[in-house]
């Protein structure tokens, strides 16, 4: 089971997922993210401090908009990954691909120097 | 049956002989009487033989009509009626063979009267016993236990009637007076039961009435010609026994003629409100016919039709229309009698003046708008109700039936369209759900064969070498993983391997997996380095894998001429290799991102070659997620220091094992038989 929030702060849209993504939850987080970028948000941050587990299904969402945002000069942070989630991303080598910060204000931080 | 069959010719030939002896033997007694001499025969012969005649005659009729189950109720009077017919063309026949005779001496005589009167009595009893035992069938239907007390007291005193008859012993006039009335009662109360013509249609009731009235005449003409000549005989003689002194067949008499008369009334009064319980009766029936639509092979489609035809039916509507929201947002329209555009300008209409929840989806009210079409111009319509058609708690759709009178629609109606469009919004719940039913049951199919398919996938068979030894096992959840692993020799001193894991599951993973197997059988053969072998499998793959999936893998080329292991690995779990030379357990942690991630060229820029040497006792061992993420029982993942544990405790045995210890702990550890993904391992021993 998953929930997925909406906040949006200074230009930048915050997606805070709460529990755990799999095969199933993760056509909620796709749906999200669409829409967010339907929107036409620039920045967008994903809040992964109550992201308890990802599959790669999941994972696999993350990864589908790589080169959407490329394209789009859209720009993508994830924070707050719990260590065992972290795994995860490191072991598929998305760790390389995706902007990963450890808190906020460190994402917030990037994200600003990113959109620039 | 033949047994039935056997009685009632017994009982016939009884009939006969008793008749015989009975018409002889009075012959013989009113000859002798006339003559003034002993008759041969004794004097209560005749009238013995009419009892045991009455006696086989009841029975007969007994197997002929009561236990004939067949009959229906105007089958029955049919029977009378054509009992009737007979009796009444023989008893004519012999008339008009008298008339023949005209003057001659013989109509005049006595025992020729008697004769011709013993034959019109015999076939007048035959009519009256199959009278009595038809309408016994009739008065018995639905019948209670007290009713049913009640007729055997009525036949016994019809016994007791017949005996006292034969004996003829004069008993007192109140007494006589006292039978009489009881019989009479009972017959009252036994003719009040009719319940049997509620069960005729119109017409049966229009032929009932038609065979009663035809049943009065034949007894009337009976009673008229036995009378008539039982006087003109009395006066002739003393021993001849009349028919009014015949107290049984009088009592059959008044029986047979109140109980016709009682049925011939009430089936006149019922004539009017016959069409009232015709239409109950096909009310129960469409409302059958809707419930059942389920069982028989039949669709939505017919659901809705039958629910159109069956509430116009029931209420005499002018016309209707049953408007049903399909699959997405379209409406379907049927239409009864009514095009579908007039049912457009009604709801237009309706819409216009602002009738809120009534022909809309979401109204849940049965109402009656009459007052609303009067004001609509150009329609033949005057009375208007609705009612929706519900399927779960959701409206799907409304029924609208109209007629062209002012205010035609009753209490009455509304509640039985309401019965059938309810019935009906249940009927085709089942439906879905037996449609839904299906499509899992197709789903679970499916998932068979792409399990059938992920198997055949995986090698029948591993390379061996005399460097290594290799074992590997993998298991699959109910639904299909997409787990793979294979081995190739690529010459005679490079052995291939690979381990990949297919994200997503069911049959794309079983398809994903297929690929995955060709571009590793095409690929390994060209000796390429592991890191150009993915750089081409992420090529190839990029073409095949749809938005979001990937596939994780690691693929080794174990070259035993130089004892090393060349590998590359591609977002798939990190190996764990063990030195026998120094003890040491570890996961190759290194660079690698999952095929299929990233699309472009510039994939090579994400993985690389890493290169182990080996020696004798080394332990390298290959496992998916599966096993890594394989869930406690309070949730905790078993993870990758479990897994080393369970390796390190097995290291100097052969690899198949080591293989089962891991088995062995994982369950241990999940404390079930049954794995809720793939456990998928391969284990490389070197020697």
């Amino acid at each position: 089971m998953v929930h997925i929030k909406r906040i949006q702060e200074e230009g930048a849209d915050i997606i805070a997922i709460i529990g755990e993504i799999d095969a199933s939850s993760s056509i909620e987080l796709d749906l999200t993210i669409a829409k967010s970028v339907g929107e036409g948000f620039h920045k967008i941050l994903v809040d992964c401090t109550a992201l308890e587990y990802i599959s790669s299904a999941g994972l696999g969402v993350f990864m589908s908009y790589i080169e959407e945002f490329k394209d789009k000069q859209i720009h993508m942070v994830l924070f707050g990954l719990k260590e065992k989630v972290a795994n995860t991303f490191s072991i598929l080598g998305l760790a390389d691909l995706l902007q990963i910060q450890s808190t906020k204000a460190e994402a917030r931080k990037l994200i600003d120097e990113l959109s620039v | 049956m033949l047994k039935t069959k056997a009685l009632i010719r017994l009982t016939f030939l009884g009939c006969a002989i008793a008749w015989m002896v009975m018409v002889f033997s009075d012959i013989t007694v009113l000859f002798s009487d006339i003559k003034g001499l002993d008759p041969d025969v004794p004097g209560w012969l005749p009238r013995v033989m009419l009892d045991l005649y009455i006696l086989c005659l009841f029975y007969y009729f007994k197997f002929r009509i009561e236990r004939d189950e067949s009959l229906n109720f105007t089958d029955l009077l049919w029977k009378v009626f054509a009992t009737g017919l007979v009796m009444t063309v023989i008893s004519l026949a012999v008339r008009f063979l008298g008339f023949l005779l005209g003057n001659t001496p013989l109509p005049a005589n006595v025992l020729y009267r008697d004769f011709i009167y013993q034959i019109d009595l015999a076939l007048f009893i035959s009519f009256l016993i199959a009278a009595f035992t038809s309408w016994k069938r009739l008065i018995l239907y639905q019948k209670s236990k007290w009713l049913i007390r009640l007729w055997r007291i009525f036949e016994i005193s019809l016994l007791v009637v017949l005996l006292y008859d034969s004996v003829l012993s004069s008993v007192s006039e109140g007494l006589m007076t006292f039978t009489y009335i009881i019989i009479g009662l009972m017959v009252l109360v036994l003719s009040a039961n009719m319940k049997w013509v509620a069960y005729l249609n119109f017409r049966q009731k229009w032929t009932s009435l038609l065979l009663l009235l035809l049943v009065f005449f034949y007894l009337g003409y009976f009673f008229y010609s036995v009378s008539t000549q039982s006087a003109f005989l009395i006066t002739q003689s003393k021993a001849f026994l009349s028919f009014d002194g015949h107290i049984f067949n009088l009592v059959l008499v008044i029986f047979v003629i109140v109980y016709s008369s009682f049925s011939f009334l009430v089936i006149l009064f019922n004539l009017p409100t016959s069409s009232v319980f015709e239409q109950k009766l096909e009310e129960v029936v469409n409302y059958q016919r809707i419930s059942q639509s389920i069982q028989t092979e039949q669709n939505e489609e017919s659901v809705y039709k039958i629910l159109l035809e069956s509430s116009v039916s029931s209420v005499f509507a002018d016309a209707a229309w049953l408007e049903i929201k399909g699959e997405g947002s379209e409406f379907k329209t049927y239409t009864f009698q009514i095009t579908e555009k007039e049912s457009v300008d009604i709801r237009k209409h309706l819409n216009q003046h602002q009738v809120k929840g009534v022909l809309d989806q979401s109204s849940d009210k049965t109402r009656n708008l009459s007052k609303f079409l009067e004001s609509l111009k150009g329609t033949r319509f005057r009375s208007i109700m609705s009612f929706p058609v519900i399927v779960k708690g959701e409206s799907i759709g409304t029924l609208a039936l109209l007629k062209e009178l002012p205010e035609a629609f009753t209490k009455e109606m509304t509640r039985i369209v309401s019965t059938f469009a309810n019935q009906a919004g249940i009927s085709i719940e089942n439906f879905r759900l037996m449609g839904e039913a299906f499509q899992n049951e197709r789903y679970k199919e499916e998932l068979k064969i792409a399990k059938m398919v992920q198997r055949s996938l995986l090698p029948q068979r591993l390379e061996q070498d005399a460097d290594f030894e290799v074992a590997a096992f993998s298991e699959s959840a109910d639904e299909v993983g997409g787990d793979y692993y294979d081995t190739i020799r690529v010459n005679d001193h490079q052995v291939a391997i690979i381990i990949a894991d297919v994200s997503g599951k069911g049959t794309t993973a079983a398809f994903h997996m297929s690929q995955m197997k060709g571009i590793f059988h095409s690929l390994a053969q060209q000796e390429l380095d592991p890191k150009e072998f993915m750089v081409r499998a992420n090529q190839a793959l990029v073409y095949c894998l749809e938005r979001g999936s990937f596939i994780s893998a690691t693929y080794f080329v174990i070259n035993t001429r130089d004892k090393v292991i060349r590998y590359s690995r591609a977002g798939h779990c990190p190996v764990l290799y063990f030195k026998q030379a120094t003890g040491e357990l570890s996961y190759l942690k290194d660079k690698g991102t999952a095929l299929g991630m990233i699309r472009s060229r510039d994939y090579c820029n994400f993985v690389e070659t890493n290169e182990v040497s080996y020696a004798k006792g080394d332990i390298m061992v290959l496992y998916t997620d599966g096993i890594t993420e394989a869930k406690g029982m309070r949730g905790e993942e078993f993870g990758s220091d479990r897994l080393a544990e369970a390796v390190r405790e097995q290291v100097t045995q052969p690899p198949k094992e080591i293989e089962q210890h891991i088995i062995k702990k994982l369950y241990e550890f999940s404390g079930s038989e049954d794995i809720n993904d793939d456990y998928t391992s391969m284990i490389v021993k070197f020697r």
